[in-house]
């Protein structure tokens, strides 16, 4: 069997110890993990669906929602996973400098989409809308609060990397680590791209 | 073929199982100006008032093509080894039944006039 691997990886040296698949453990548990993240966002985007329309009492979403600012944060985030393919696509190539640029532009647009989510709670805060308020508010702030929470564990996540990259402790060798994390911050992407479409544009 | 896959620890890309497959930057740039162009028509959509009776099932594909763009080339799902897609796809697909399955069940089955006094 180890035999037959090191024959079909066409020379490259293995990434991590031999496994009965070939396959790198931690890579295949992390999409494991994803699989179940879908579970979990899958269930707060099913309460969402099933109390929208139901509040008795305002705001309601179309008094309330920003389209063209959240397109704006859609954009952001969009082109931030435009970012990871890039830093990992140099890191792989051994660019250092281009793999700390687009690294950095990640945890900056990254940034500037919790900018945003930041903007918009406190302007729905204002504007009356609470966890409390009614059922739009409750389960608008518990789905779009942890998809902020998984952004933000991104950006935490890859300013770690980061650093670990300018100390030159991260380099085309260790490529995994990077695309584990740009995994995840894809997966928080695709996240945004459903309830873009969910919660605002269908509001 | 996805056995001989597990079986060699090799992926579709050729490489190690488990490296990164190769896509090129002008290809992923070209990704990103479709993700950016379909969400502009998302919102162009929305803004549309003739397309009013269409909007959800045009904004649904559209947001299809964007999950799709996004999983199958930046998450390197149609390139990297099967497995990965399997223990993907199989609770995406339980989740999304789940979501269909309740909005049926609390939407529009009651305006069919069942479950309901």
């Amino acid at each position: 069997m180890a035999t037959a691997v090191a024959a079909e990886t066409h020379g490259h040296p293995p990434h991590h110890a031999p496994t009965a698949t070939g396959l790198n453990t931690w890579k295949l548990g992390f999409w494991v993990f994803l699989g179940s993240e879908t579970l979990f966002f899958g269930t707060l985007i099913s309460i969402y669906m099933v109390y929208k329309g139901q509040s008795v009492v305002g705001p309601f979403p179309e008094d309330i929602l920003d389209i063209p600012l959240t397109t704006l944060s859609t954009f952001v985030l969009l082109m931030s996973s435009l970012a990871v393919v890039l830093a990992l696509e140099f890191l792989q190539q051994g660019r250092r400098g281009l793999a700390l640029f687009w690294t950095m532009m990640i945890i900056v647009l990254g940034s500037g989409f919790l900018g945003f989510q930041a903007y918009e709670f406190t302007h729905f805060y204002k504007m009356g809308l609470t966890l409390q308020t009614n059922l739009f508010g409750s389960t608008f702030f518990v789905l779009t609060g942890f998809h902020g929470a998984h952004v933000t564990i991104g950006v935490l996540w890859l300013l770690f990397l980061w650093f670990d990259m300018y100390r030159g402790r991260l380099g085309p060798q260790d490529a995994l680590r990077l695309e584990v994390a740009g995994l995840y911050w894809h997966f928080v992407d695709i996240v945004w791209i459903v309830i873009f479409t969910l919660v605002y544009l269908m509001s | 073929m996805s056995e001989s896959h597990a079986m060699t620890g090799t992926a579709h890309h050729g490489g190690p199982a488990d490296a990164p497959p190769h896509v090129g930057w002008r290809k992923y740039a070209m990704i990103g100006v479709i993700l950016a162009i379909i969400t502009a028509l998302e919102v162009a959509v929305f803004y549309i008032d003739a397309l009013a009776p269409v909007l959800v099932p045009v904004l649904l594909v559209l947001t299809a093509g964007k999950f799709f763009l996004v999983v199958l080339y930046y998450m390197h799902l149609k390139m990297d080894h099967p497995i990965f897609g399997r223990v993907f796809w199989a609770p995406m697909a339980l989740a999304v039944l789940v979501v269909i399955g309740l909005i049926l069940l609390f939407h529009v089955l009651p305006t069919l006039g069942k479950f309901s006094n």
